[in-house]
């Protein structure tokens, strides 16, 4: 008996942290990629949020929770338009840029919400889930990793090939020059704006894609500022992975246990209340980075905006 | 029979009537001279004489603003590093750009196409290859952090050779490197030229001019003052070559200064101003950054402190002027110990900091000149009572100060950043030498200046100490120190490896000191 | 005063393009902007209810300026007045009505504002030591800080100090005659004065005392300040403490002043919409005064804009998002024209 309650509530500790880790990843490894690059991108909570909503009223318009994916990525992309228009090429400071897309998000995708959904609160069907033969059969880790929807796989997939790209391609080491010393990545005859806002894009594509899993199967509705902290905690992710996306899926698993415990607590039978819960991650957060803090090495040029000939 | 096939072949590159302008100033003014492969062409002047406009130019970060430049025989408009790359150009700056946190071989494979895996193992072999030929040896692997400036310069040169570039710039590489790490770098440019390359090797030392030269270009306010080709320079002796050279660089015969043997001659035996005993400031997880420093400096005396850059001179100036605590040791101003006194107290009495870089460090940009020249004494009356600041007394203070040191400022409120750069350093010694200063620490006083402003800073350093007071100057350049010093130490991984005094054979001692051979005989004090 | 024109056009004209283009987004929506600005001015602005109301709401408008001001002064960036307001708030609404019936009136009002003070002090120490002595950027400690507040704030409003005879969660409530005395008859509270004095004591204290001298040279230029002798750990940690106390201290007047207590998941959340009024003024506390009555009249107006026009509140963060990326681009565009000009 105390087998199978243990085995219950093991599955599902892993089955939510997966779930709650999957926007926390895309969203660490987005960042990740623009830190890389020497871009502070602290609008990334507004890219998700913009992605979350876009990507749900694609899916529920169309009926494909696909489109609602691209459309969200799509979304998060348009957002970081702004940051590149904004920060790469104008040299605008990127943190005011970044706590105004946040903020503008979080009241445009709430007024878009209202004018649209408030009356009517509709929920996406459940998204059905794709079990991985011979896998899906492993007790716990089965069903909690090896039997979920695709995007899951995905996810993970992007993880291995970013750890693939930052390490093996010119890109990678584009981007970690961009980052460290810009003016050596133009003196070798490399265009540092496009490697910039190429990486600003891509941030902005996964937090969106992150965003859109959130409200498409994380929740099965949009609702106003759900994304409650999620980007900032991608953040905190990239910051103290340096360079590493294997490092941002352990910390986003970290951190997803923390926010899902309460329905794994739950099944326990034990009854914790939620508000004690939702302080689990930060709480977390600030722990890791008192421990940590002083090895979240960022790159040199973080922060400051490259133009051609000055020192 | 070099210069034959030197000058028979046409110009690799050309420079017709080149002129480039900026706010305020002409850089490049109708400069024209010809590079020629298998030759080491030097571009010599003084600091502000156009040099690093011309490697600007060339190597595609900026564009002239009339005249042309040829490439074989065509014009051509470098716009980018990527054209100057394609023309075969290749620029090594003064400022190495390698990034610090990759290693040799990713800094090498730097600008490959994005889309591609970099051929990690090839990229090794050619570089070790590479390396035998020109009689280096440096690890493809090794962290390019953690190597010294002299082999990231070398890693420099081979990659601009990996690019197909014909011409390799080299903007003044020596500025920090120690006397025998030039001579390695000065063989390397022999070799290059040996190989059919041109070089062309930009220097303010003159010595180093006639040393690696075939040819001289010198330049003065960003003109072309002259020029000397292979067949002067091999055919003249060395004392009419380097005051022919002198003449075009600062427009009139210099002799050298007679006050310099006058010094050496008369050893200052005054009270002891400054005594420093064993400072030692110790850095986490790594060599300290001083190590049981102990000099002296005597009324009357300027104490010349030389060293490559990143030897201590920085942590030592810090610490005496009470930025850094000390570990162990002590630092006595006219006997007082300064321990217990932090950068205002010490200020007060009489120990002065005039910082090397004026507008990041002595001064705040955005802060009027009248704050600025209280900013070592926030809180203190008579500018503040109460801590409240009393703007007229502020503004009353900045007024004689300005008169006094000729500051040309439009107001005592003008933001200081605003300034030029020899009117801010005015500034600064404004705030350091008001006021019975006792010691004051100068670092890389002249660095930036133009010449007139450099004339009168070391001849300001000089009678500064007249009344008794005493003057430490740190520099990176042999020449100034051993113009206006009377004493010497030399700075060398955090140590005080050897004082030197002033005199005719200083300049050999101190190269030694500076390059760890043979520590010198006890304080010649 | 040669500060008054750059100020004047550098901050009306973010402002009008601003409202222009939110003015488009609201007909985007099929709401005629005249409309609601009309009511969002009049109800903020010229009803007597409405003015008096917009005056109450600058209150914490203020003290949240302020603490910003110290902040972005010492170069800093204090994302957490949020959490801070909020905790501080929720110690004072619990213990405000205990003490007011062991101490009395005034002692639990004095001793409510030194709890607001302590409580958004001991939130920023942290963010503080960590960006003083390990270089941690305080944005994200600040901001994670902030959520963590938020949810103790309610995790004790709903648990450990909640109101047994209050059907819905809340604290116990201070009843409105031991809360700070209202002015000349009007509704208009204490707390709106108070927030004013701390304001311009900060601003004095920023541009006229050593200490904020110190601070500024720190906000201009870390190495400049080392050079000149300052403790620059120190004054980096005085000087996030003392923006949390501020913060804190804006929650704490707000309840002893206006709510009287916390409701369960109540958060107004004016930390990221102060930091563009902060930013328009300069920093200049006198200024802030001016766009803070703006912004309040604003957030009163939208409120009752919700109701009448169907428009949530949430729009002002569109607005306020809209005025701090205009604001950025006339800073570029009036930093080239000085490079052009030079």
């Amino acid at each position: 008996m105390a087998v199978v309650i243990s085995q219950v509530f093991a599955t599902e500790l892993v089955a939510g942290s997966v779930t709650a880790a999957v926007p926390l990843l895309l969203a660490g490894m987005g960042e990740q990629i623009s830190e890389q690059a020497g871009v502070l991108n602290v609008g990334i909570e507004g890219m998700m949020l913009a992605g979350a909503y876009a990507g749900f009223v694609a899916a529920y318009d169309s009926g494909a929770m696909w489109a609602g994916f691209a459309c969200g990525a799509a979304a998060g992309a348009a957002v970081a338009c702004v940051m590149v228009l904004g920060c790469v090429r104008l040299a605008l400071n990127q943190i005011v840029v970044g706590i105004a897309l946040t903020l503008g998000l979080e009241g445009l995708t709430s007024l878009l919400h209202h004018f649209q959904f408030s009356r009517s609160y509709p929920l996406l069907p459940k998204a059905p889930d794709l079990a991985i033969p011979g896998l899906s059969a492993i007790p716990v880790l089965g069903p909690a990793v090896f039997s979920r929807h695709p995007l899951v796989y995905v996810a993970l997939a992007l993880c291995v090939f970013l750890a693939w790209m930052h390490r093996a391609t010119f890109l990678g080491l584009d981007l970690a020059a961009a980052g460290e010393k810009p003016a050596a990545l133009d003196a070798a005859g490399v265009d540092v704006v496009a490697i910039r806002t190429a990486a600003v894009l891509s941030t902005g594509a996964l937090a969106g894609l992150g965003g859109a899993y959130l409200s498409e199967v994380g929740a099965g509705i949009f609702v106003p500022f759900m994304t409650n902290g999620a980007g900032f905690i991608g953040i905190v992710l990239a910051m103290l992975a340096r360079g590493r996306p294997l490092r941002v899926l352990a910390g986003a698993l970290l951190f997803g246990a923390c926010l899902s415990a309460t329905t794994a607590l739950q099944v326990l039978g034990v009854n914790i209340p939620t508000d004690i819960i939702q302080m689990l991650p930060f709480a977390m957060v600030m722990l890791v980075l008192v421990a940590f803090g002083r090895r979240a090495s960022l790159p040199a040029a973080l922060g400051l905006p490259y133009r051609r000939g000055s020192r | 029979m070099r210069e034959a096939t030197a000058a028979s072949r046409p110009p690799l590159i050309e420079l017709r009537r080149v002129t480039k302008r900026f706010p305020g100033v002409v850089a490049n003014d109708d400069v024209s001279f010809a590079i020629h492969a298998g030759e080491v062409h030097v571009i010599l002047g003084e600091n502000g004489a156009g040099k690093s406009t011309l490697v600007g130019l060339l190597a595609g970060m900026q564009r002239p603003d009339a005249g042309e430049i040829l490439v074989d025989g065509h014009p051509v408009a470098i716009d980018s590093p990527a054209r100057a790359l394609a023309l075969g150009i290749g620029t090594v700056y003064q400022h190495v750009m390698l990034v610090p946190t990759l290693t040799v071989a990713a800094n090498l494979e730097l600008g490959g196409r994005w889309y591609r895996r970099p051929d990690w193992r090839a990229t090794a072999d050619r570089f070790r290859a590479t390396c035998r030929a020109f009689g280096m040896t440096i690890a493809p692997e090794a962290i390019t952090g953690r190597l010294s400036l002299g082999e990231q310069q070398q890693i420099e040169i081979i990659r601009a050779l990996w690019r197909g570039s014909r011409l390799v710039v080299l903007d003044e590489p020596t500025a920090m490197l120690t006397p025998q790490a030039t001579g390695e770098l000065i063989a390397i440019m022999r070799r290059l030229r040996a190989e059919g390359y041109a070089v062309v090797f930009i220097t303010h030392r003159l010595h180093e001019a006639i040393e690696a030269g075939d040819r001289i270009t010198v330049l003065r306010r960003g003109r072309v003052a002259g020029g000397l080709g292979p067949e002067v320079l091999t055919t003249t002796g060395r004392a009419t070559l380097q005051s022919r050279i002198t003449e075009l660089m600062f427009g009139e015969a210099t002799a050298a200064s007679p006050d310099r043997a006058a010094r050496a001659a008369a050893p200052k035996s005054g009270a002891v101003v400054l005594a420093v005993r064993g400072l030692t400031v110790r850095a986490r997880g790594r060599a300290p950054l001083l190590d049981g420093v102990q000099f002296e400096v005597r009324a009357g005396e300027v104490f010349g402190i030389a060293g490559v850059d990143g030897n201590g001179q920085r942590e030592l100036a810090e610490a005496l002027a009470g930025q850094i605590a000390a570990d162990a040791g002590a630092v006595m101003l006219d006997g007082a110990d300064l321990a217990r006194f932090g950068v205002a107290a010490r200020h007060r009495r009489g120990l002065r900091y005039v910082t090397d870089d004026r507008l990041h460090e002595g001064t705040v940009g955005s802060f009027p000149v009248g704050l600025n020249l209280v900013l070592k004494q926030i809180g203190t009356p008579p500018f503040w009572s109460g801590g409240v600041a009393r703007r007229r007394a502020i503004t009353a203070h900045a007024d004689r100060l300005i008169d006094a040191f000729d500051v040309r400022t439009p107001s005592a409120q003008t933001p200081i950043g605003r300034l030029s750069g020899g009117n801010i350093q005015k500034a600064l010694l404004a705030r350091e030498l008001h006021g019975a200063a006792r010691l004051v620490i100068y670092s890389k006083p002249t660095a930036g200046l133009d010449l007139r402003n450099i004339a009168a800073a070391r001849a300001r350093i000089r009678a500064g100490v007249a009344n008794g007071s005493g003057a430490i100057v740190i520099s990176t350049e042999l020449d100034e120190l051993l113009d206006i010093a009377d004493r010497i130490g030399v700075m060398l991984g955090g140590r005080l490896v050897g004082i030197v005094a002033n005199g005719l054979d200083a300049r050999g001692r101190v190269a030694a000191l500076m390059t760890g051979a043979a520590p010198a005989d006890a304080d010649a004090a | 005063m040669n500060t008054l024109r750059p100020l004047l056009v550098g901050a009306l004209l973010p402002i009008l393009a601003a409202v222009l283009i939110s003015a488009l987004l609201l007909v985007a929506f099929g709401v005629d902007p005249f409309d609601y600005y009309g009511v969002v001015v009049h109800r903020g602005l010229l009803t007597p209810r409405g003015l008096q109301d917009t005056i109450i709401r600058m209150a914490p408008l203020m003290l949240i300026a302020a603490s910003l001001i110290v902040s972005f002064r010492a170069g800093l960036w204090n994302l957490g007045t949020d959490g801070q307001y909020l905790l501080a708030a929720v110690v004072v609404a619990a213990s405000c009505p205990l003490l007011d019936a062991a101490l009395g009136h005034v002692p639990a009002l004095l001793i409510g504002c030194v709890l607001a003070l302590a409580t958004g002090a001991l939130w920023a120490v942290l963010p503080a030591m960590l960006r003083a002595w390990q270089g941690v950027n305080e944005i994200i400690t600040t901001l994670m800080m902030s959520f963590l507040g938020t949810a103790l704030a309610n995790a004790l409003v709903k648990l450990a100090l909640r109101d047994p005879a209050a059907t819905v969660p809340q604290t116990r409530t201070l009843p409105v005659a031991d809360r700070l005395p209202r002015l000349f008859g009007t509704t208009v509270g204490l707390g709106v004065p108070i927030a004013l004095v701390v304001l311009i004591a900060v601003h004095l204290a920023t541009t006229h005392t050593a200490w904020g001298l110190r601070l500024r040279t720190l906000g201009a230029n870390p190495r400049a300040a080392r050079h000149a002798g300052i403790d620059v750990p120190r004054t980096t940690v005085m000087a996030l403490v003392l923006s949390g106390a501020i913060a804190g201290l804006a929650g704490g007047i707000d309840i002893v002043g206006v709510w009287g207590n916390v409701r369960a998941d109540w958060n107004p959340a004016y930390g990221l919409s102060v930091i563009p009024l902060v930013f328009l003024a300069r920093l200049n506390g006198w200024a802030v005064i001016g766009f803070v009555l703006l912004f309040s009249m604003l957030s009163v107006g939208a409120e009752s804009a919700s109701i009448h026009v169907g428009v949530p509140s949430y729009f002002s963060f569109v607005l306020v998002a809209l005025i701090l990326l205009f604001l950025a681009l006339a800073e570029w565009l009036g930093q080239r024209r000085q490079w052009a000009g030079t």
